[in-house]
């Protein structure tokens, strides 16, 4: 069956504060599909990426998020992330004296355990075999898995740990936090890389950009512009060469003459 | 910052006499030299009041000690080594130990020394046989070089009444490969005063582990121990203790290590066990080119109380101190740390460094750490810091969010918080033991 994501209508604001950053998004993203969501700053992309992982900074005011008809913000973050979904995060906290080899088995070993109770986990030496395939496929270092998480990385070096860890958990849905930003062009190209051989039919994606750029190595079957806390527009990849060309000042016009009919 | 409390009540002295000391010295048949010393001990334990507002004490509060169970002292019981845990006695590297000492309520219970260090020349024995069978080298080190009868009042009535401990001696230009491994365990309440004598000749080198566990009793104990460790000119001393007493013991140590020209001490001391613990661990750094690395974890819970001193001390030119301690505290427990740092003022191109980070797992744990220095040269590099750190929920929303669940993700950023200083315990199996036992204590 091909996953779905539905977000209906969702409503939310920084925890504790009543005035709303999204303001009625609707969206549905499926396996096997690449949706580029594009808008200018403070338009609601990162909260949108947030609210969908369960960041407990941020609180839900209104809408439904469905995973195949599940109730996603019933659920704590990481049985979200059990259920299929995944952020890569804009800004990866470092987590010291926790090796990336150490933490990706720990999530391994909690789906297996979230699956059967009794289950040992991941043997060892599958494990390394594994992570030894997917660090190469992306490119990685493999002394990469004996660091400690996020700790002293470069921009790029967390990037990738997210793309890492986006390989190594298989995600049917998977959001991506403007992974772009902050990377030169290599890097852009390498991250981008390791995205494109995990898209595909068994994945569904949500790219978060700012620029254009990225959707010159990640091609999206749909583009959205995110403004004020809604979907504005919506188109197939010409939308984004039109931002680019154009910037967001029209969308900015267009948005309010609407509010204004 | 620290509070100084009103105390209506005098802390109480333990009921030991004189005569429990002179009983102590016919009983083993020691030596006159040793008993001359003894009992000069107790002269200055009997001069000096139980210790309560001097800077080092006005905020350790033990009067919650009851001496008429904790100042028995231990007899014989007739106990094997079998009692002991498994967990450690277990071999410190591979299968083999390269000696092996373990004392049951003071008593020893199993020795082995592997052949091959016994003809490197190597002494590895227990304290008291050590004075009958190497008096000169005992006489020499025993509470004359690092800790004195000097140092407090508990110092003094250690030195008046050790009757247990364990004498290593490495001879010059001797390298001890295997690890040496000291279990300190106790099955009845009461008085213990043990004691640890080190001595590493020139060019030596060695690794040690003493690891202090009891079982559970419901009366109190007192543990009144000693851990001296002398190493020698351009010799390589690596030690670890491990504290892990039962809930109802209180202990009062002293512990320095003194460090020769070139020579390099890496000392870790973990501290898990106890209801109080009044730590003093001072090196002295007294010949040229010394290196001391003293690294200290610790894990208070439940009306456990901490108090680590420390002390580097910076007795000659071109020393170096590293210390870094690493606690945690949850429940209603208690943590202390007090560092100094001092260097005499024609000690020059020393470098100094303290740091103790705080990990707070409750509301109700209490953490202070007061670092400070008193460095009279000029030409140094010596620095300080104290944190004090929270479980924050970024990191935890951070591992949840790839399937790890909440109590995984805090376990692992409390695991991961130690695990700088664990890697500086240098045996694989002692470290994971060390994680499980963090483990036990974060489930609770």
């Amino acid at each position: 069956m091909v996953a779905t994501l539905e977000i209906r209508n969702l409503h939310a604001s920084v925890e504790g504060d009543e005035s709303l950053i999204l303001r009625g998004v609707d969206l549905t993203v499926k396996q096997g599909e690449i949706h580029a969501l594009m808008g200018p700053n403070g338009s609601g992309k990162s909260t949108l990426a947030n609210v969908l992982m369960g960041n407990p900074a941020y609180e839900v005011h209104e809408g439904t998020v469905l995973l195949d008809g599940e109730d996603v913000l019933d659920m704590e973050p990481d049985e979200r992330s059990r259920a299929g979904l995944f952020l890569a995060f804009q800004y990866p906290v470092a987590i010291p004296g926790v090796t990336v080899a150490n933490f990706l088995r720990h999530a391994i070993n909690a789906r297996m355990k979230a699956e059967d109770p009794d289950s040992k986990g991941i043997p060892i030496p599958k494990f390394a075999r594994m992570m030894r395939e997917k660090m190469s496929q992306l490119h990685i270092d493999h002394a990469f898995a004996g660091r400690y998480l996020n700790e002293g990385f470069s921009g790029g070096e967390k990037k990738r740990a997210e793309v890492l860890q986006m390989a190594v958990l298989e995600p049917r849905i998977a959001v991506l936090d403007e992974t772009d930003s902050g990377l030169d062009i290599d890097a852009l190209r390498i991250v981008a890389d390791g995205v494109n051989s995990l898209t595909g039919p068994q994945m569904g994606a949500l790219v978060i950009t700012h620029y254009q750029r990225m959707l010159n190595y990640i091609k999206p079957d749909y583009v959205h512009v995110m403004y004020d806390g809604r979907l504005v527009e919506s188109g197939g990849p010409a939308l984004a060469l039109e931002l680019e060309e154009k910037g967001y000042e029209w969308i900015r016009e267009k948005h309010l003459a609407q509010l204004e009919v | 910052m620290a509070v100084v409390r009103r105390r209506s009540s005098l802390p109480q002295a333990p009921s030991f006499t004189r005569a429990d000391v002179e009983a102590l010295g016919r009983e083993n048949q020691e030596p006159t030299w040793l008993l001359e010393r003894r009992l000069e001990a107790w002269q200055r334990y009997i001069d000096t009041p139980m210790p309560y507002m001097e800077e080092e004490w006005r905020r350790t509060d033990y009067r919650h000690i009851r001496w008429s169970e904790a100042d028995r002292l231990a007899h014989a019981n007739g106990l094997t080594a079998g009692v002991v845990p498994g967990k450690n006695l277990e071999p410190l590297t591979g299968d083999e130990q390269g000696g092996l000492l373990v004392f049951v309520d003071g008593k020893v219970t199993q020795f082995e020394l592997s052949d091959k260090l016994t003809q490197q020349g190597l002494i590895f024995t227990d304290l008291r046989s050590a004075v009958r069978d190497h008096e000169e080298l005992v006489k020499a080190h025993l509470m004359t070089r690092a800790v004195t009868p000097a140092d407090g009042k508990f110092a003094a009535l250690h030195a008046a009444l050790w009757n247990y401990g364990v004498f290593v001696y490495v001879p010059r230009n001797t390298v001890v490969e295997l690890p040496l491994h000291v279990v300190c365990y106790n099955t009845s309440a009461g008085a213990g005063f043990g004691h640890v004598l080190v001595v590493l000749e020139d060019n030596a080198q060695a690794t040690m582990q003493v690891e202090y566990a009891s079982r559970h009793n419901n009366e109190q104990s007192a543990y009144i121990g000693a851990t001296e460790l002398i190493v020698g000119a351009a010799s390589n001393l690596r030690y670890v203790s491990l504290q892990d007493w039962n809930r109802e013991t209180f202990e009062f140590s002293h512990q320095r290590g003194v460090v020769g020209r070139d020579a390099e001490l890496d000392w870790v001391n973990g501290v898990m066990g106890s209801r109080l613990t009044k730590a003093f661990i001072e090196v002295d750094a007294v010949g040229t080119g010394a290196n001391a690395r003293v690294s200290g974890f610790f894990f208070a819970d439940r009306g456990q109380f901490f108090d680590l001193d420390t002390q580097q001390n910076h007795n000659a030119p071109l020393t170096n101190t590293d210390l870094l301690f690493k606690g945690a505290a949850r429940d209603d427990a208690r943590t202390l740390w007090q560092g100094m740092i001092k260097s005499l003022p024609e000690m020059q191109r020393i470098d100094g460094y303290q740091v103790c980070r705080n990990l707070m797992l409750s509301d109700e744990a209490r953490m202070d750490s007061v670092p400070g220095l008193e460095i009279e040269a000029d030409d140094v590099a010596c620095s300080h810091a104290a944190t004090f750190g929270t479980l924050e929920e970024e990191p935890i929303y951070y591992l949840m969010s790839r399937g790890i669940t909440r109590p995984q993700a805090e376990l692992m950023i409390i695991e991961g918080f130690f695990d700088e200083l664990l890697q500086r315990v240098p045996f694989e199996r002692v470290r994971q033991r060390l994680m499980d036992e963090i483990e036990a204590k974060i489930i609770g």
